[in-house]
């Protein structure tokens, strides 16, 4: 698998180019390219959730600002330019800080959370070779550095000096740090029987076998256990008690703004996309087409497999996961905190270890 | 004080005051809460009220008694129907005036609806404060529709001055008797629906049965009235007990709480009363359709409201409760003194009793499932 910062850096070699001013200039493209994805991905899947909840809730959503702004195109856009005036919004706000902030702590907090969304996305892979970076222990670093962002909640929460933004960091923190143990777990299920970190090389195992999560009724089971337990990760109703509008006012972000709640809103939404992708790549076959296993078609279908469509199907995976976490997000009550913590330490994480153990026994017996 | 901050030691652990409001999306309005916490804990609540103060009373000791008739409407603003029809019928007891059939079946019609509508906005609000949006946006849509009847009624859509002391101010529209039916046919399966999204709902009923138990003695003790108390499985509600208006010729049932999800007074209970009450009214509201005589809705007001020296109380069960007027009148067209109990406010005062001891979402919900309205708290 060839990564793009590696095709990149061959490509800029044929100048004779000394590799010191190659590195920068590629690391910059890399970056910009992973800014845009974030960008890109809040601006659509804002506009996605907006109008999911409104049709659900018997409203039509945003439907005023057309893509250029002018009335006259809103009937056939559909409000899609609304997140971009928000964004634009968001921009030129007045900058806010608390006088009793701790200032330098409250400005750092986003950009921690921000560069741990940002950092996450060079290990993932969208297709067989369109990747940012390839790793050889790729779902490690995805693990680790998505967890980067709950310090910045805790300094967000800490720094504001707002007793609400302490209540929600602290229940932030309690409730990240829970979660990682039934994801980490359900991904070690997957390392154990490909034998790998590497995704390509999941992916790989998944077209030589099977799905995983048809793998067994164990991996089946380790899917739930994955993507709830991603939900709450991601701060998402019915796990969305960090932020709890009702109860906290809006949690560890009651005192930011403007651009600074921006990032906030970027890496929350960047992050929705991250565990859908890995929870297509580790369960769902990744850039493998769903028709593959079913083998009946003829071999003319054959044309909608393949790495040219390897982008198209991973990305079909994601949106289905993030429409189900919309879906749930507006149906569902909050749990409470206690609850949350029952749930995790008392369901997933011992489920989490039987099924390692029972798949880890199905391994050695078939 | 002082001393005793200096021989504190660094690590020693305090609780800390947690003030909830008065802006803050979940207290209905401009509620103030002093919240003792210890972590998550909650261990003291102190509600602070006043903050939508208007001198209701003092204003009515200078007002005739056909202008505190708007002043009503704004104590309970999401039952203004109610607050008018209970300050008229203590007006005409004060009087003693006969009133016309037609205009007792009209007033019990729209009282009944507006009894749905109420209903809706705090099951509606409870989902909000659960965390589930959905359900208050399908809560408000039904709403709408109980408004748009108003709206034909009398041309308001919240705040009515349409029950006046000795009738209404506008017979019904035409069409209203069908238009109100067509909405009863509509409404049932809505609930039904509402029913499967929210009442029950596993995650709903794990955030609230068993939560802020309200034992009967203690909402006795307390004065707790209407859904809330009939949460707890005490049957008292004025349309029975003390029946005003047409409520004996009409057959309907008084919901209790039964601990369906969990202990008898619980959070889910009071919360599930309103759902059945709302059913019942529909039940109301059939009934009087289909029994509502001819007549002129007019001929019993007095030109001139100017009440013999007396005083008088008159109850009435509003969707928050038992509202109670006392109007003491020395013979002139203004009431000397105009005393209003007000349900919510002996409601929220049993806050601070059955929600001690719980965890901050906790107290939300309990709050939440008291109803309250802070124009009425406050007057």
């Amino acid at each position: 698998m060839t990564s793009i910062l590696d095709s990149l850096v061959k490509s800029f070699s044929s100048f004779n180019l000394d590799i010191a001013v190659i590195l920068p200039i590629v690391t910059i493209i890399g970056g910009t390219v992973i800014f845009l994805i974030m960008a890109v991905n809040a601006l659509v899947a804002v506009y996605f959730e907006r109008k999911i909840s409104a049709f659900m809730q018997d409203r039509l959503g945003p439907m005023e600002v057309g893509i250029f702004g002018f009335k006259g195109g809103k009937k056939f856009w559909g409000g899609i330019g609304q997140t971009l005036a928000d964004a634009i919004k968001l921009l030129v706000k007045e900058d806010i800080l608390p006088n009793n902030a701790d200032k330098f702590l409250m400005i750092l907090a986003p950009f921690i959370i921000f560069t741990g969304a940002f950092l996450t996305f060079i290990g993932v892979p969208f297709a067989q070779n369109i990747v940012i970076s390839d790793f050889n222990i790729g779902i490690f670093y995805i693990f680790a550095m998505s967890s980067i962002g709950v310090i910045g909640v805790i300094l967000a929460g800490w720094s504001s000096n707002n007793k609400w933004s302490l209540y929600g960091s602290m229940r932030a923190a309690a409730q990240i740090i829970s979660y990682e143990i039934p994801i980490g777990l359900s991904l070690l299920l997957v390392v154990l029987v490909t034998g790998s970190l590497h995704l390509g090389d999941i992916v790989q195992w998944q077209a030589d076998h099977r799905w995983f999560i048809f793998h067994s009724p164990f991996t089946f089971l380790a899917f739930f256990i994955f993507y709830i337990s991603t939900i709450a990760e991601t701060n998402r109703t019915p796990f969305d008690i960090p932020e709890a509008e009702s109860e906290l006012v809006a949690g560890w972000m009651t005192e930011y703004s403007g651009f600074r709640w921006a990032l906030f809103f970027l890496s929350e939404y960047a992050n929705m996309l991250i565990v859908s992708i890995v929870a297509s790549i580790v369960f769902l076959g990744g850039w493998l087409s769903p028709l593959q296993i079913f083998n009946i078609f003829p071999d003319s279908w054959l044309i909608l497999d393949g790495p040219a469509m390897g982008l198209f199907w991973i990305l079909f995976k994601a949106v289905i996961l993030i429409f189900i976490m919309m879906w749930i997000r507006w149906t569902f009550p909050r749990l409470r905190v206690d609850q949350l913590m029952y749930l995790c330490w008392k369901i997933f994480i011992p489920f989490a270890l039987v099924n390692l153990l029972f798949v880890s026994l199905w391994e050695l017996i078939f | 004080m002082e001393e005793q901050a200096i021989d504190k030691s660094v690590l020693e652990t305090g609780e800390m005051i947690l003030n909830m409001g008065p802006q803050h999306p979940s207290t209905h309005g401009v509620l103030r809460l002093k919240i003792h916490t210890d972590g998550e804990i909650v261990s003291k609540i102190e509600p602070v009220i006043g903050y939508l103060h208007r001198c209701f009373e003092k204003h009515c000791e200078k007002l005739s008694y056909e202008q505190i008739v708007p002043f009503v409407d704004r104590c309970d603003y999401l039952a203004s129907m109610h607050m008018d029809h209970a300050f008229a019928i203590t007006v005409e007891k004060l009087l003693d005036i006969e009133i016309p059939e037609r205009v007792e079946y009209i007033r019990v019609i729209i009282a009944e609806l507006q009894r749905i509508a109420s209903h809706l906005v705090a099951l509606g609000t409870f989902g909000l404060d659960v965390g589930a949006i959905t359900p208050f946006t399908w809560a408000i849509r039904d709403r709408e529709r109980v408004l748009d009847l108003f709206e034909a009624l009398c041309g308001a859509r919240l705040l009515y001055n349409y029950i006046w002391p000795g009738g209404v101010s506008h017979d019904l529209p035409p069409k209203f008797v069908e238009r109100t039916l067509e909405f009863l046919d509509y409404f049932d399966p809505q609930m039904d629906e509402f029913n499967n999204l929210l009442s029950n709902n596993k995650i709903f009923i794990e955030r609230t049965a068993d939560v802020g138990v309200l034992p009967a003695e203690v909402g006795i003790n307390f004065g707790v009235t209407g859904p809330s108390l009939r949460g707890s499985g005490v049957n008292f509600d004025l349309r029975k007990n003390e029946p005003y208006s047409i409520y004996d010729k009409l057959d309907f049932d008084v919901p209790l709480g039964k601990g369906t999800m969990g202990t008898i007074g619980d959070t889910w209970d009071r919360y599930y009363v309103r759902v059945l009450e709302m059913r019942e009214s529909a039940k109301i509201i059939r009934q009087a359709c289909a029994q509502l005589p001819d007549g002129d809705v007019h001929e019993a007001i007095p030109k001139k409201i100017r009440p013999a020296v007396g005083e008088v109380y008159g109850r009435y069960e509003s969707a928050r409760g038992d509202v109670g007027f006392y109007i003491i009148s020395n013979g002139k067209n203004i009431p000397l003194r105009v005393k209003m109990r007000s349900p919510a406010f002996s409601n929220l005062a049993v806050l601070s009793e059955i929600a001690e001891g719980w965890m901050i979402s906790d107290v939300i919900a309990i709050l939440g499932s008291l109803d309250i309205v802070l124009g009425e708290i406050d007057r």
